[in-house]
C-alpha cells in the first residue's frame, strides 16, 4: 500500500504541519474515503426510490385520468334524463363550445385596457421587444391583461393554421438549434435557459417538445413568452403539442384552475380559446430529414405518413376518443337525446365528419403518451392508461421504415434532465428542473448541429444561494414522496386491511414482509420496492414480521362531517380530482357552485360507472349538511377541501427534514 | 403461510436481490430461500434485460456492502460482459452479489474505526481538521475523491465558522442519518 518512509513538510501560511506516516495515514484516509463513498450511496438509492414514488403516484394518477374518459362516454350513452332538464349542460360536456364562438373582433375589442393597468403592453404586429418586455414584466410577477392574452391567442392560432402536422428544420454549421423538454409551469427553468442560452432570435433557434402547462404555477406566463415568440420569430421557434396541451388534463392538473383564478373576469373566454389552439399545435418536429422530435414516443404502427396528412385540429382531447359511427348507434343517440345531441364536435345536422377515425387518433395518442423501455416489443402502456411501451427493437424498425437516425423525445421525468436509451437512438430530455420536489431532478436542454454529436446542458434552480447539504435535501424529498404515498394507502385504507387480514389466519395483526409487500402492490397497483420503503410505512417486531396496522396510526382522513361513514369518506377522498373535474365541467358559469340536483345526478352515475358500493342516501345525505345557506346549491370547491388528510406527525416531519 | 403464487415468485426471483437493506451493520442470517425487492434500477426486469440506470458502484454500497475502489473494479471486471459495454445484464450480477452478501464480503465500517481513523489524521488530537488538512488527505491519499465527492463531503461536514471539520460530531450525525 504505502511507501514506509515519512516526511513532513511546514505550511507557512498556516504554519501547520502536515505529517504523512506514510502507511497509518494512507490507511486512515482510505477508511474514511470507504465510508463516505457507502454513505453517499445509500444517499442516492434514497433519492431514487423517492423519485419512483413520485413516478409512480403520477402515472396512476394519468391512468385515472383516462378512466375518466371512459366515464364521460358512459355518461353519453345514459344521459337522457339529465339532458332533458339541463340541455346545456350536455352541450357543455360534449357539444361543440364554438358554435357560439363570436368573431375575433367581438372578443377582442369589448374587453378595454383600462390607464391603470401597469402590466406588460404589446403592440401588434409583435417584435422582439415585445418579448422582452413580458421577460421583464414576468420576472416581477406581473399578470399579462386578457387583452393581449386573446389577442396572442388569437394570431397564434392564425399563424399556427398554416403549418403542416411536422415541421421541417434544417441546422447548418453556423446554425444550432436548442430543444428543450417539458416546462409544466415552471418559469424559472425557463429564464434559466434563456439566461444560459440566449433568447430565441433568427441565430438562436429552438424546439419546445410540448407540456409546456399544468402543475407549475406560471403556466400562463410560460405560454404566453412561447407563442408571442413563436410569432415573432415563427421560421425559429418550433412548438410541438404534448399531452398536456389538452383542456381535459388542463381540468386535473391545474391550468384552467390557474387560468380562472388570474383572469377572474375573462378566463372562460381564453379558455375557450385555448382548446382550439392547441388542436393546432403541429405533432412534431424533424431536423435534416434525420431526427424526429416528438413529446411522448412511437407504436409498432407507427404511421409517419398518415400522421403528416391528418387533419389534426380534429384531435380535440386525449380523454375524447372518436364516437362509434355506424348508423344505428347514430340513430339511438338521437332518439335517446334528442335532436341537440352533440358527441364531440359533431354538427346539427348529425354528420359525424368533424372526428378523426378510431386509428388516427390512436396513433395520435401513441405520439403523445408513449414511453421506451427496454423490454423489446410493444405493449400497452399499462401505468399511464395510454399509449404504449415501445422497445430498442420498435424503435430501429420505425426509424430505419422512415430512414431517420434518433429520436428525441420527452414526458418522463428524469434525474439527470435527460437519458439516452436503445442505444443512443431515443433520447429523452426534461426541461423542469426540481418537478416532484425541491432537489428532486435537474433540468436539461440539448444543442444540436448538423452532423454534429448532440451535446447536452444540466440545470437546476434553486431557491437559495447556497444549496443544502445533499443529506438534507435527501431527506426532504424522501419524507415528501412518503408522505404522498401514505395518503395513497388512506384512500385505499379499507381494501388494504381486508387484503391482510384475508393473509392473516391466526388474526395476530402481523404478516410476513413478503405477504404485507405482495398485498400492497396488489392493491395500490404501484410497482415500488416495498421491501426496502417498509421501514418508512409499518413497524416491525424483533422478527422481522409487519405489524400491518401500524400505517395507520398516524394517519387520518378528516371528516367533513361526524356521522360520515368512513368508507363513504375514503372514497370520496380517493376520487375527488376525478369529481373536481366533472364538477368543473358542470359549473357551465364557473360559479363554483352546482345546484344539488346536479350533484345527486353526477353521483349516481359515477358511483355506478366506477362500481362504488355506496348507498345513494348517504351521499344524499352528505351533501345536504354541504349546503350550509340552504339554497339548494353546494360549493363545491368547499366541499372537496373538506376531505384533506391530517398527518399527526406533520409538525414532527416538517423539523425532521433539517436533522441530518 | 401462505404466499404469492409460484409464477409471481419466479417473476420475483428474477428481479429481486437477495439482501436485507435495513439490518442493523453486522446482524444475523440471510437464508437463501428468501427473496426480496431490488433497488430502484430494475424496472420490469426479466432475464436477457440489461439496464444501469443508477451505477453498479451506488448499487452495491446501497445494500450495505463497503467494497473500495480497487476492490468495486474487481467486481465490476467480474460481471462485465466480455467486449464491456458500459452495461451489466441482471443475471449475470444476481449470482456474484449474491455470494458477495452470503460471504459478508465487504463489510462497513464500524463506528470507532472511523473515528480512530480521523484521530490518526489529528495527531495533536485537537478534536478537529481543518478544511485544507481534510481536502489535502482526500484528495491526496489513499483512493482520491473527486472533486464532486470533496465538495459534497465538505458541505455538510464543515463547520462554517471555524472553518474546520469536528469529527467526532460529525461521525454522530452522519451515523444517525444512515440507519
Amino acid at each position: 500500500m504505502g511507501c514506509g518512509t515519512s516526511c513532513s513538510t511546514k505550511d507557512r501560511k498556516s504554519e501547520k504541519v502536515f505529517i504523512s506516516h506514510g502507511s497509518a495515514a494512507l490507511k486512515a484516509a482510505l477508511i474514511i474515503q470507504n465510508w463516505y463513498r457507502g454513505y453517499s450511496a445509500r444517499l442516492k438509492a434514497r433519492q431514487r426510490y423517492a423519485l419512483t414514488i413520485f413516478q409512480s403516484i403520477e402515472y396512476a394518477d394519468e391512468q385515472g385520468q383516462l378512466q375518466l374518459s371512459k366515464f364521460f362516454s358512459f355518461m353519453l350513452e345514459n344521459y337522457t334524463h339529465i339532458h332533458e332538464k339541463d340541455p346545456e349542460l350536455v352541450a357543455r360536456l360534449f357539444g361543440s363550445t364554438l358554435q357560439d364562438c363570436k368573431d375575433r373582433q367581438e372578443y377582442v375589442s369589448c374587453i378595454d385596457v383600462p390607464d391603470s393597468y401597469n402590466g406588460p403592453r404589446l403592440q401588434f404586429p409583435l417584435t422582439f421587444t415585445d418579448i422582452d418586455i413580458l421577460l421583464e414584466a414576468f420576472k416581477q410577477q406581473q399578470i399579462l391583461h386578457a387583452h393581449y392574452v386573446l389577442e396572442v391567442l388569437f394570431e397564434t392560432k392564425k399563424v399556427l393554421k398554416q403549418m403542416p402536422n411536422f415541421t421541417h428544420v434544417k441546422t447548418s454549421p453556423s446554425k444550432e438549434i436548442t430543444i428543450c423538454g417539458d416546462l409544466h409551469g415552471k418559469l424559472d427553468d425557463l429564464f434559466l435557459i434563456f439566461y444560459k442560452n440566449g433568447l430565441p432570435s433568427g441565430s438562436n433557434s429552438y424546439i419546445f417538445n410540448g407540456d409546456f402547462v399544468d402543475r407549475g404555477k406560471h403556466s400562463m406566463e410560460i405560454l404566453m413568452i412561447l407563442f408571442v415568440s413563436f410569432l415573432v420569430y415563427p421560421n425559429d421557434l418550433h412548438l410541438n403539442r404534448g399531452n398536456h396541451e389538452d383542456f381535459m388534463m388542463n381540468l386535473r392538473y391545474g391550468f384552467t384552475k390557474e387560468i380562472l383564478h388570474k383572469y377572474k373576469m375573462h378566463g372562460k373566454k381564453i379558455l375557450q380559446i385555448l382548446e382550439d389552439v392547441y388542436t393546432w399545435l403541429p405533432i412534431g418536429t424533424i431536423i435534416d430529414n434525420e431526427i424526429l422530435i416528438i413529446h411522448g414516443g412511437i407504436s409498432e404502427s407507427t404511421d409517419l405518413n398518415l400522421l403528416h396528412r391528418i387533419e389534426r385540429n380534429k384531435m380535440k382531447s386525449v380523454l375524447m376518443p372518436p364516437i362509434p359511427l355506424d348508423e344505428d348507434h347514430d340513430t339511438d343517440l338521437k332518439t335517446k337525446v334528442g335532436a341537440t345531441i352533440i358527441p364531440r364536435e359533431v354538427k346539427t345536422n348529425g354528420s359525424l365528419s368533424e372526428q378523426l377515425t378510431k386509428h388516427e387518433w390512436e396513433q395520435v395518442i401513441n405520439i403523445l403518451w408513449s414511453d421506451p423501455r427496454g423490454k423489446r416489443g410493444c405493449y400497452p402502456n399499462k401505468s399511464r392508461g395510454g399509449g404504449c411501451y415501445f422497445g430498442p427493437d420498435i424503435t430501429s424498425k420505425v426509424l430505419n421504415k422512415y430512414q431517420l437516425k434518433m429520436l428525441i423525445r420527452s414526458h418522463e421525468c428524469k434525474p439527470e434532465g435527460y437519458e439516452i436509451c436503445h442505444g443512443g437512438k431515443v433520447v429523452t430530455v426534461f426541461s423542469a428542473s426540481n418537478y416532484y420536489e425541491e432537489g428532486s431532478n435537474r433540468g436539461a436542454y440539448i444543442k444540436l448541429c448538423c452532423d454534429m454529436t448532440p451535446r447536452f446542458f444540466q440545470y437546476q434552480v434553486t431557491r437559495t444561494t447556497c444549496s443544502r447539504p445533499l443529506y438534507q435535501r435527501v431527506n426532504a424529498i424522501e419524507s415528501s414522496a412518503i408522505r404522498i404515498l401514505k395518503e395513497r394507502m388512506i384512500s385505499r385504507k379499507t381494501a388494504l386491511i381486508r387484503a391482510f387480514q384475508l393473509q392473516d389466519h391466526s388474526k395476530s395483526g402481523k404478516l410476513s414482509m413478503a405477504q404485507w409487500a405482495f398485498s400492497m402492490e396488489n392493491i395500490l397497483g404501484l410497482d415500488l420496492p416495498w421491501r426496502s420503503l417498509s421501514s418508512h410505512l409499518v413497524t416491525t417486531d424483533k422478527n422481522g414480521n409487519i405489524n400491518y396496522m401500524s400505517s395507520f396510526q398516524d394517519i387520518h382522513i378528516q371528516k367533513p362531517v361526524k356521522e360520515a361513514q368512513s368508507t363513504l369518506i375514503e372514497t370520496l377522498y380517493r376520487y375527488r380530482s376525478d369529481l373536481q373535474i366533472i364538477f368543473n365541467v358542470i359549473d357551465t358559469d364557473h360559479s363554483g357552485l352546482i345546484s344539488m340536483e346536479e350533484f345527486r345526478a353526477m353521483w349516481k352515475l359515477f358511483s355506478s360507472h366506477y362500481s362504488i358500493p355506496i348507498d345513494d342516501f348517504q351521499v344524499d345525505e352528505l351533501a345536504e349538511r354541504m349546503d350550509l345557506n340552504k339554497d339548494g346549491s353546494i360549493d363545491f370547491n368547499e366541499f372537496l377541501k373538506a376531505f384533506y388528510v391530517v398527518h399527526k406527525l406533520d409538525k414532527l416531519s416538517k423539523s425532521d427534514s433539517n436533522l441530518p | 403461510m401462505c404466499g404469492p403464487p409460484k409464477q409471481r415468485d419466479q417473476h420475483c426471483a428474477e428481479r429481486d436481490l437477495i439482501c436485507r437493506p435495513n439490518l442493523p451493520l453486522g446482524s444475523s442470517v440471510l437464508s437463501p430461500g428468501s427473496v426480496f425487492k431490488a433497488p430502484v434500477g430494475w424496472s420490469l426486469g426479466l432475464p436477457g434485460y440489461s439496464q444501469a440506470l443508477l451505477e453498479i458502484g451506488t448499487i452495491i454500497r446501497s445494500l450495505g456492502c463497503c467494497p473500495s475502489e480497487g476492490e468495486l473494479h474487481d467486481l465490476i471486471a467480474e460481471v462485465e460482459e466480455e467486449e464491456p459495454t458500459g452495461y451489466i445484464r441482471f443475471e449475470k450480477f444476481l449470482p456474484v452479489m449474491t455470494e458477495v452478501l452470503l460471504e459478508r464480503r465487504y463489510r462497513p465500517i464500524p463506528e470507532d474505526t472511523l473515528l480512530r481513523a480521523f484521530e490518526v489524521l489529528d495527531p495533536s488530537k485537537r478534536g478537529f481538521l481543518t478544511k485544507e488538512e481534510l481536502i489535502k488527505y482526500m484528495t491526496e491519499e489513499g483512493e482520491p475523491f473527486s472533486q464532486e465527492e470533496m465538495e459534497e463531503m465538505l458541505s455538510a461536514a464543515i463547520d462554517p465558522e471555524s472553518n474546520s471539520i469536528h469529527y467526532k460530531d460529525y461521525i454522530a450525525m452522519m451515523v444517525v442519518d444512515d440507519s
